[in-house]
């Protein structure tokens, strides 16, 4: 935690005090990070999340009193390992394709007898807060794949639709700003202020940041998944807040995962 | 006559059946569907900003490459959008127009309801002031711009245009229809063309 501490300190200094250096220098304070963290995965802040994911995962709970341990996530019930490398994929009894998040909340249902709006109804801690209890799921998940590739099957038709549908999202300019994914996202070396963008239409530079997340965010204190980053894109720009799981975000995740195909998971990562 | 004839149907409808059942017009069918589920909770207000108008969607098909023909109706469609102030001064206060620069604010929807005036912000994306350092990469350096065109007439009024409305001069630019939209007054934009196009501002210092 002093760690954190410190990381945290260090880095609103820079971001406070010398603009013009910050991008490189906040980006080499957390290369050092992320390299005292593949020392020690465990001082991670993300791993109590992971944990407290996995005690969730295994616990007995709402009105069915079940544990999550009979959810599929694509590998078979309870076979987490290497379950997220294979996300999104298409699922029989779902008859859709599904995300990490969106499975796990068809699994609570399913399994657990909880409601669909009480899960959904607050699925993104607030900065300084805890992980929710799908972030802290879905970094358990995750972690679970860490150090392999990401593969995603395009063997269903559904599979190959939402591939396509994420794409055309990508390139999709919508709302009073005419924003697309690709108005920041389709270049390489380009940022916002000093936040560096990663040119998400390159395959070399979407495998270096997609298998990040679930990542621990510095400036917020807190997890952010998959689900919460493309919310918090739609977000800015200016667009109404997207439902959680739902197939836009599914087709997103399906057209990045494919971008980033053959990249490491790292996740949980560390992000500013 | 007749075989011509069946070679022809083929060699034209194979591919347009195939279009029909594969291409475009299917997949573009099932985009406005998943927009349509995928906020589903939001108001109806809302869900406005998620349909397109020509424009848009054009840029949107065509990745901001649009045809010629297109690009053409763009620039005649977008720059007959353009208003210009009654009367006919296209600068206003620069040291407002640096705060719009500034200012990042307006449009989300933890935004509303509104606290302050909508931002223009110009510093996401632009260089401007060289003494602030904390400015974006996606569009070209603003530095000295004014003072590089000698304060022109006619490139003042390309500024508040380009301002107000880009694709009257670049179809499928980047960047937003600030006056098209409504996001920003004509009085806004007139300072920001101050702040770009002022011997005293920091821009042209």
């Amino acid at each position: 935690m002093r760690l954190r501490r410190s990381l945290a300190s260090a880095l609103a200094c820079l971001v406070l005090v010398v603009p013009a250096a910050a991008l490189d220098e906040t980006e080499k304070e957390l290369e050092r990070y992320r390299q005292m963290l593949k020392d020690d995965p465990w001082s991670n802040p993300a791993m109590l999340d992971a944990d407290r994911g996995e005690a969730l995962w295994k616990e007995k709970r709402g009105p069915s009193n079940a544990s999550l341990e009979a959810c599929d996530l694509g590998k078979g019930p309870d076979k987490v390992e290497g379950a997220f490398a294979e996300l999104p994929r298409y699922f029989r009894d779902a008859d859709r394709v599904m995300d990490l998040e969106t499975r796990l909340v068809w699994c609570m249902e399913k399994l657990q007898g909880l409601a669909h709006a009480d899960i959904v109804k607050r699925p993104y801690s607030k900065a300084n807060q805890a992980g929710t209890e799908l972030e802290a799921l879905a970094t358990y998940v995750a972690s679970k794949s860490r150090g392999l590739k990401y593969q995603p099957s395009l063997a269903h038709a559904k599979e190959k639709q939402a591939l396509a549908v994420g794409e055309a999202l990508f390139f999709r300019r919508q709302g009073p700003m005419d924003f697309s994914c690709a108005t920041c996202h389709a270049d390489t070396g380009r940022r916002i202020r000093l936040q560096s963008l990663p040119f998400l239409g390159k395959p070399e530079e979407a495998r270096k940041v997609i298998g990040e997340w679930p990542a621990y965010r510095v400036s917020q204190g807190t997890v952010m998944t998959m689900q919460h980053r493309i919310a918090d894109c739609y977000w800015q720009m200016r667009l109404p807040l997207i439902d959680y799981g739902s197939d836009a975000t599914v087709a997103l995740g399906m057209y990045l995962v494919n971008q980033a195909k053959g990249g490491e998971i790292t996740a949980p990562s560390i992000k500013r | 006559m007749h075989r011509l004839l069946m070679v022809a149907v083929v060699v034209i409808g194979v591919p347009v059946v195939a279009y029909l059942l594969l291409g475009r017009g299917h997949s573009a069918m099932s985009v406005d569907d998943v927009i349509k589920s995928s906020w589903a909770t939001a108001t109806p207000e809302w869900q406005a900003r998620l349909s397109q108008d020509e424009t848009q969607r054009v840029c949107s098909q065509y990745r901001n490459a649009p045809p010629p023909g297109l690009a053409d109706a763009i620039l005649a469609r977008e720059k007959a959008a353009i208003k210009y102030p009654a009367d006919g001064k296209l600068m206003g206060d620069w040291k407002r127009g640096e705060q719009l620069a500034q200012s990042g604010y307006g449009g989300r929807f933890t935004d509303y309801p509104p606290r302050t005036a909508n931002g223009g912000n110009c510093y996401a994306c632009h260089q401007m002031d060289g003494k602030e350092l904390s400015f974006g990469t996606l569009g070209p350096s603003l530095r000295e711009y004014g003072k590089i065109r000698k304060y022109g007439a006619d490139d003042v009024k390309a500024v508040y245009e380009r301002i107000y409305n880009p694709h009257a001069t670049i179809p499928c630019a980047n960047m937003p229809r600030m006056g098209t939209s409504g996001f920003l007054t004509i009085d806004q934009i007139k300072d920001l063309v101050a702040f770009v196009m002022s011997p005293e501002s920091p821009v042209n210092k």
